[in-house]
């Protein structure tokens, strides 16, 4: 085996671990979040601050009982939550964690697969993962997460116009559909949030309602739908469900970070570290960190979001998506065009 | 003609471009919960950390021992009598030639027992008791698994001779007093003993 091939191998099994630990993490983070923002304690008996709380989590999710319902349609039902579970794994894919490092002389991409067309390939995946949601309401044959799933489908296809919208924006700008261009671009130029400031919110807009995280979670609105797509669901296979929506909103965060804030990028880096005379690889090291530190905050935010604001109603939902953000959308791609020419930007 | 000066009319309109952004109203409300970031949490971390119980709390029972150890109670049954849940039962053994230091008059409780999942923790056993052998105490009683546990018998309720359990605050002066009264010098320890030989004349 090539020593290329061994170093990628060992990334994907890191990113992958990663991701898990970090959407473990993050379901702890949740709720420690919620609590402090609630005036409470949190979890705080399983290990110190609760930090052992996820392995708790996990195990009860193991232990209960599995359940399939008798109508429903065995294979899809299994199916569904592994599908969405995959699919918001393989996003992690292209998505650039630091520089390069060198061991022995060869030069090595701190990134799964550099593929220039990145940003549509997670286009790609993203809008496979409403399958997961779909299948798994639908073959649960049960109403309500019949409804869940009809929800999260419209939603999803009503606001990935938006979000690619928003995105061609970007790549007007930065004329490249590689993300590791575009973080290559924010280490030489400014990062893309300083000329793309609607066109980032409006994407971060789309990125919650496509993560189904409140307050565009109509999709398991509990109110009205029991759980919605996953009523039916128990054990682990709702434990994926859950999981995965973490493991989104990971993702999600990390494409905002490189996307709009720099991804693995921190202001006078190379400054910092020719002042301090750290070697390329230190560096590399030090940018990973920065950008899930970048990533740390995203997730934060998402929870901040989700334990203010109430959840929207259905007709609010498809009206900010058709009515205010594809509007926006299209306006900002106008500006940024009018102000490309008048600059002579144009390619 | 309106009946009191603070209705207001209310209109249908439509929302203006900036509500219906939501923005300016979800900046506010972020700013509202991040603030709670920085709020003094009024969380009480139970096991560890414990509220001071007021001197009236009514707790888990104690059953006293006089100041030389003996066992207060005499299994007269008044305060099953008296208990409205009917939480108590008890069964009654006569004290045997040198049990004396056990026992602190010639009649006992051999079984003690009070279910606490049927007490309402009233405190009428308390006040029903002529010997005060039963108090509440500001102890919470702990939790179980079955319910089998929760009928506390002799052994949770009599309080240890070398751990005796404080229900000073359970006596407040009106009771301290009353005690001076001649009728109750039965209850009195059996240190100052001149009252009891005058009453065994």
């Amino acid at each position: 085996m090539s020593p290329e091939l061994i170093f990628s191998i060992i990334l994907c099994v890191a990113v992958f671990a990663i991701s898990l630990g970090i959407a473990a993490y993050a379901t702890w983070g949740e709720r420690k979040f919620a609590a402090v923002l609630q005036d409470r304690v949190g979890p705080n008996r399983a290990g110190p601050f609760g930090l052992l709380q996820p392995l708790a989590d996990g195990i009860k999710m193991f232990m209960k009982e599995e359940m399939i319902p008798n109508q429903s349609n065995k294979w899809l039902f299994i199916l569904g939550p592994c599908f969405f579970m995959l699919t918001s794994l393989m996003v992690s894919v292209v998505i650039p964690w630091g520089s390069d490092v060198t061991i022995d002389g060869i030069t090595y991409a701190l990134q799964i697969t550099d593929i220039n067309i990145g940003i549509l390939y997670i286009f790609g995946v993203v809008s496979m993962g409403i399958y997961g949601i779909m299948i798994g309401g639908w073959a649960s044959n049960n109403k309500y997460s019949l409804l869940g799933a009809l929800r999260a489908s419209s939603q999803m296809i009503s606001y990935e116009i938006a979000m690619g919208l928003s995105i061609i924006a970007l790549v007007m700008v930065t004329g490249t559909l590689s993300l590791r261009e575009i973080s290559a671009q924010q280490d030489l130029g400014l990062a893309n949030i300083v000329y793309q400031p609607l066109g980032f919110l409006i994407f971060m807009v789309c990125a919650f309602a496509e993560a189904n995280r409140a307050p565009f979670d109509l999709a398991e609105c509990e109110s009205e739908l029991i759980g919605g797509y996953h009523t039916e669901y128990s054990s682990m296979k709702l434990g994926l469900y859950l999981f995965a929506e973490y493991i989104n909103m990971f993702v999600s965060s990390a494409l905002m970070a490189t996307l709009y804030f720099g991804g693995y990028n921190f202001p006078f880096q190379h400054e910092i570290a020719d002042a301090l005379g750290l070697s390329a690889n230190l560096l590399s090291i030090i940018q990973v960190l920065v950008f899930f530190g970048k990533i740390t905050l995203f997730i934060l935010f998402f929870m901040w979001v989700r334990w203010t604001l109430p959840r929207f109603r259905y007709d609010q939902l498809m009206s900010l998506g058709w009515k205010v953000l594809l509007p926006l959308a299209l306006a900002n791609i106008f500006i940024t065009g009018l102000v490309m020419f008048f600059l002579g930007k144009l390619k | 003609m309106p009946l009191t000066n603070r209705s207001k009319t209310v209109t249908v309109r439509e929302l203006t471009l900036s509500e219906r952004l939501y923005l300016p109203a979800i900046f506010k409300g972020m700013l509202i919960t991040i603030s709670h970031l920085f709020k003094r949490k009024p969380t009480v971390k139970y096991p560890e950390v414990q509220r001071e119980m007021a001197p009236v709390y009514r707790g888990q029972h104690v059953l006293k021992r006089d100041e030389a150890g003996a066992e207060r109670c005499t299994a007269c049954g008044l305060c099953a009598v008296a208990c409205p849940a009917e939480a108590i039962t008890m069964e009654a053994a006569e004290r045997k030639k040198g049990e004396e230091n056990l026992y602190r008059e010639e009649k006992y409780a051999s079984i003690y027992e009070i279910n606490m999942l049927r007490c309402i923790f009233c405190g009428l056993c308390e006040e029903a008791c002529p010997k005060e052998a039963i108090f509440l105490t500001d102890r919470i009683v702990p939790s179980s698994f079955t319910r089998g546990e929760e009928v506390f018998g002799k052994d949770k309720l009599v309080e240890p001779a070398d751990a005796r359990v404080d229900v000073t605050r359970r006596q407040t002066s009106e009771v301290l007093e009353f005690k001076q009264d001649k009728k109750h010098y039965h209850n009195r320890t059996f240190l100052d003993k001149a009252p009891r030989q005058h009453r065994a004349h």
